[in-house]
């Protein structure tokens, strides 16, 4: 009996393995800064490069960060969603343009329209390090107790919005942990 | 003939230059040694399967500078190993911590050797049990 249980009983276990390693999301790495402060930063604003933005101004606000830059692709496509959420006035969207040239993003933004309150303009991709940006698009939720709430990598939609950042959003005004 | 060997030279020897920085980043030999070696062990995020030492992506370029600058501070490497992992995880690290989550990736192979070893006992104790005058086991000596 022995001889025909264990055989399939490795099987079995082989397949819950490959099971669960097909359903995983191998894509979107978990972000260690969930529940810590989120990194401070101060850069020129893509606007003026005379004037910085530092995000320390946004302190006791609850804001949502986005990274972007007008290079990549899943921006151009979440761009719609972002317009739209920032007409909904729920939260204020702050722009990091990532890895980009000035006058590129500004075309793109004047081109698109634009969702940001303010973009910091993050040439060298610095402030990204510090945020543990891997891959623009990627967006941020920060209570107003400063520390991260969420992150998304990839497009965001008005759907994604929704179901997954709407529901934290008074707990992220509160600025509970 | 020159030629051939210059081909051949560059064949065999070209890809070390791949990828990594255009001029070394320090001049101190023990310094771009150490540098070569930490690079190796940092997962470049944007390819996955590529170390910061081999990918081209602008996210590798951006953490070899950081790389450098952190050495150039000062900072040992396992500063530098918190530096990263406190901004990208442990999946930052080529070669993953021993934790909860990876113990069985690090067991694995012990594990198997075991079972495996387990198995073979097994079938070989049974095997030798049987009577060497079975006629219908031709046993060792026959071929």
């Amino acid at each position: 009996m022995l001889k025909y249980l264990l055989p399939i009983g490795l099987f079995a276990v082989l397949v819950g393995f490959l099971y669960f390693g097909l359903g995983r999301d191998k894509e979107t790495l978990p972000s260690p800064l969930i529940g810590k402060a989120a990194p401070v930063f101060e850069l020129t604003r893509l606007d003026d490069p005379a004037k910085t933005f530092s995000n320390s101004e946004l302190a006791g606000k609850a804001y949502v960060l986005n990274v972007w830059g007008s290079w990549c692709v899943g921006c151009r496509q979440e761009h719609g969603a972002l317009l739209e959420i920032a007409r909904r006035g729920e939260v204020p969207i702050v722009g990091l343009n990532y890895n980009d040239e000035r006058e590129a993003a500004l075309n793109w933004l004047e081109q698109l329209g634009n969702p940001y309150v303010v973009s910091a303009f993050d040439g060298d991709g610095r402030v990204g390090i510090d945020w543990g940006v891997y891959g623009a698009p990627e967006t941020f939720l920060v209570g107003a107790n400063g520390k991260v709430i969420k992150k998304h990598v990839a497009p965001i939609t008005v759907e994604i919005w929704e179901q997954e950042f709407v529901p934290l959003l008074s707990q992220a005004k509160a600025g509970s942990p | 003939m020159k030629q051939l060997l210059l081909a051949a030279m560059l064949t065999l020897f070209g890809f070390q230059a791949l990828a990594i920085d255009k001029a070394p980043a320090f001049e101190d030999p023990v310094q771009q040694a150490r540098y070569e070696r930490l690079a190796r062990e940092l997962r470049c995020l944007q390819c996955r399967s590529e170390t910061i030492a081999d990918s081209n992506a602008q996210l590798a370029a951006d953490l070899r500078r950081q790389l450098r600058e952190l050495m150039a501070a000062g900072k040992s490497d396992q500063e530098i190993m918190q530096y990263m992992t406190d901004r990208y995880g442990d999946y930052v690290l080529y070669k993953p911590p021993v934790t909860p989550r990876t113990w069985l990736l690090w067991a694995a192979p012990v594990l198997l050797v075991i079972g495996g070893g387990l198995v073979a006992a097994i079938v070989i104790s049974r095997k030798s049990k049987l009577p060497d005058t079975d006629p219908a086991d031709p046993g060792l000596g026959a071929s």
